[in-house]
């Protein structure tokens, strides 16, 4: 790993975290912005991971691996939520799941 | 002790049982709870006159400590001294026959109770303003008198005549009392009291004041409170239109004592008004200047009740003229005396409105002598006695006032003069048209039941005799009297005056029925003039209420109220209304809105955080 210095990694994860923002606010698919989510938690976990790295403390990969559990356990509902509000709207445009609008 | 809190307690009590209780009670009770209240105060003044002896010095009971802040404390203190006696004889006395009276006048009459309840309350606030022993508790009384006029006024309260001319009289009234309160500020602030027993012995440590001084600057407020209750120059107008109110309302309050309040609280305030000589000519003058002016008016009134009403305002202004000449004694022995013939006028007044069946005006009566005898008789009593014939009980007090007068200033003298003419021939007007000659409508007129002739006739021996209660003697020691002189001159004077008013109401209205409206015509703009009572009212209505009303409603209704306050109100919900507008966008419902709202926040405060030079801590 030497030669490639902390600010990369920093940058590749700010490009992946504002890729993850983009698509969560573009996609319509319930789908998308949800992988969008997941997309924006592993940048984030990048950032930590590189910054463990460079300060040689263990502090950052702890926090890697709670958002990694949270991440998994969030992936279970989010998933199940979505598909039952398929099965029961038979759509996946977020744009039309809003009855608690109005 | 004497007890003298029971003597206003009656009435009270009568007001109360009568007012909670008297819608669904029969009328034997009413009269019994309100008669009765009104004889156990009269007796328990008698009592209590009969213990206290020859009153050489005031009796004072104090009962408890109404309010105190800082060095100011006011006790409920009552007190009794010859010229209180005076006053709580007129009243419970005067207030007795005249509640007697309206048993049988009211009798048909709708709100019987509350009528009774309201004179009982009135009863009540009359003999606190008398017995009060300190300038707070009187204004107290006084302010009560107030209003029970109003509500008594107003009793008729479905004619908006009636509702008007209560309005008038208590916001006339509220003029004069905003002088009386600032004579109590003034009082407070020089003196530190406001029992009268301390402020008038400060007040008479005092110089005289040779030129307008504190002293004066109270005695003129005073006068002010005073020209209100007691309707004098300039604020006389509400007393005629008072005369709306039931006819035994007229006699107890607007004749007998309410509007004698004035007179009384003048000669309380005799130790204050001593010592400013410049007020007491303020106070003849007022009172000369209102007994002419009011006797003219009351020479052409068609109306029985206005006719008296004007004379009301004229006897006071009489009693003002004798109370500024320094003749205090004599100002309350013609009130005591007016008390007596005034009421029995207007009960008269109010038995010939009982017969014709509610008629007032003097044009339609007429010949009634021989229909309603005892009324005739007894009106005729109060007549002579107004009119000063001797020896009958004006003749006494008017001669007394007359010559303080003549001591006091020549030139008032010959004016009251003039004036006690003019009264004589008003009165006798109104008795000859309404009792002789022929009938000039066909009503058909019949005699007042006894429950109201009674009344009229115990008035009438008070009327006659009552110059023999020697008040002045009796006042004495209060009032030190200036020795005049007997000058029997100026009393033959005076009486020819009155003599010949009544001649000329003679010759006028029954020996040449018709040159009264030859004079009339003669007379021309003069006699409209008079006949308008000098455009008083209407000057009034442009100067004042008008501009008052126009001035409430533009500036202080649309202006101030609908402009200023509710616009500020209104303006406030409307501006809340628009940026909630605004801000309600916000709240698309929209997921990925709220989330760019997350971001572009972020980017802020990151942005934030870098321009301002991000400081590690570490």
């Amino acid at each position: 790993m030497t030669g490639v210095p902390v600010s990369w990694y920093l940058m590749l994860s700010v490009v992946l975290f504002g890729l993850g923002a983009a698509g969560f606010l573009i996609r319509r698919n319930i789908i998308t912005v949800f992988m969008s989510i997941e997309l924006m938690l592993n940048a984030v976990n990048l950032a930590f991971i590189a910054f463990a790295y460079e300060l040689k403390q263990v502090d950052g990969h702890l926090f890697a691996f709670f958002v990694i559990v949270v991440a998994a356990a969030e992936a279970a509902v989010g998933l199940a939520i979505i598909l039952a509000v398929f099965r029961k709207r038979g759509t996946l445009q977020i744009d039309e799941i809003d009855s608690l609008k109005n | 002790m004497q007890q003298l809190w029971l003597i206003p307690a009656f009435p009270l009590a009568g007001f109360l049982i009568n007012g909670l209780l008297g819608r669904r009670a029969p009328k034997a009770f009413i009269n019994l709870v309100a008669i009765g209240s009104v004889l156990l105060s009269f007796l328990w003044v008698l009592k209590t006159l009969a213990a206290l002896g020859p009153l050489e010095e005031p009796h004072l009971e104090r009962y408890f400590t109404w309010f105190s802040s800082g060095d100011l404390s006011i006790g409920f203190d009552l007190v009794v001294d010859r010229l209180s006696a005076v006053m709580l004889l007129v009243v419970t006395g005067v207030g007795l026959i005249i509640h007697i009276y309206a048993i049988g006048y009211m009798a048909h009459e709708g709100g019987y109770y509350r009528f009774f309840s309201f004179f009982n309350l009135f009863m009540f606030f009359m003999l606190l303003l008398v017995l009060a022993a300190n300038f707070l508790l009187m204004f107290v009384g006084w302010e009560g008198v107030g209003l029970c006029s109003y509500l008594l006024i107003g009793f008729y309260f479905l004619r908006k005549s009636a509702t008007n001319a209560g309005n008038k009289a208590f916001i006339v009234n509220r003029i004069g009392d905003f002088g009386f309160s600032l004579a109590l500020y003034l009082i407070f602030i020089n003196f530190g009291s406001f029992d009268f027993g301390k402020v008038f012995s400060a007040a008479a440590t005092r110089p005289v004041e040779a030129s307008a001084g504190v002293l004066t600057l109270i005695a003129l407020l005073l006068l002010v409170g005073a020209t209100g209750k007691s309707a004098q120059i300039p604020l006389y107008v509400w007393l005629p239109d008072a005369m709306e109110g039931p006819t035994p309302v007229s006699a107890l309050i607007h004749a007998a004592t309410m509007v004698t309040a004035g007179v009384y609280m003048v000669a309380r305030c005799a130790p204050i008004y001593t010592h400013a000589p410049l007020a007491m000519e303020a106070v003849a003058v007022v009172g000369l200047a209102t007994a002419v002016l009011a006797a003219s008016i009351g020479l052409v009134q068609n109306d029985i009740k206005k006719v008296f009403a004007y004379s009301t305002v004229s006897q006071l202004g009489y009693m003002f003229l004798g109370l500024g000449s320094g003749a205090f004694s004599a100002g309350i022995y013609h009130l005591v005396t007016h008390a007596f013939f005034k009421a029995l006028l207007f009960l008269g007044a109010g038995s010939v409105i009982h017969a014709l069946a509610g008629e007032q005006d003097l044009r339609k009566m007429g010949g009634l002598a021989k229909h309603a005898p005892v009324t005739f008789f007894t009106i005729l009593c109060a007549a002579v006695a107004i009119a000063g014939v001797p020896p009958f009980s004006g003749f006494h007090s008017k001669d007394a006032i007359l010559l303080a007068a003549h001591h006091h200033a020549p030139w008032m003298y010959w004016a009251g003069v003039m004036t006690a003419g003019l009264t004589a021939f008003y009165v006798f007007r109104a008795v000859f048209l309404a009792f002789l000659g022929a009938p000039r409508s066909d009503h058909h007129p019949h005699e007042s039941p006894p429950v109201m002739t009674l009344p009229l006739v115990a008035l009438a021996l008070l009327s006659l005799g009552g110059g023999y209660f020697n008040v002045p003697h009796w006042l004495e020691p209060m009032f030190p009297a200036e020795e005049h002189g007997h000058d029997p001159g100026l009393v033959a004077v005076s009486v020819m005056a009155g003599l010949a008013g009544i001649a000329l109401a003679w010759l006028f209205y029954v020996a040449r029925p018709g040159l009264a409206d030859r004079v009339a015509e003669r007379l021309g703009w003069l006699y409209r003039l008079v006949y308008n009572k000098y455009f008083v009212d209407e000057a009034y209505e442009v100067a004042i209420v008008r501009p008052l009303v126009r001035g409430s409603t533009d500036t202080l209704w649309l202006g101030a109220d609908v402009g200023l306050i509710d616009g500020a109100v209104n303006g406030i919900g409307s501006r809340a209304r628009a940026v909630g507008d605004v801000l309600r966008r916000l709240q698309s419902g929209n997921i990925r809105s709220y989330a760019g709202w997350v971001i572009w926040g972020t980017v802020l405060a990151l942005l934030a955080l870098v321009v301002g030079g991000v400081r590690w801590s570490g």
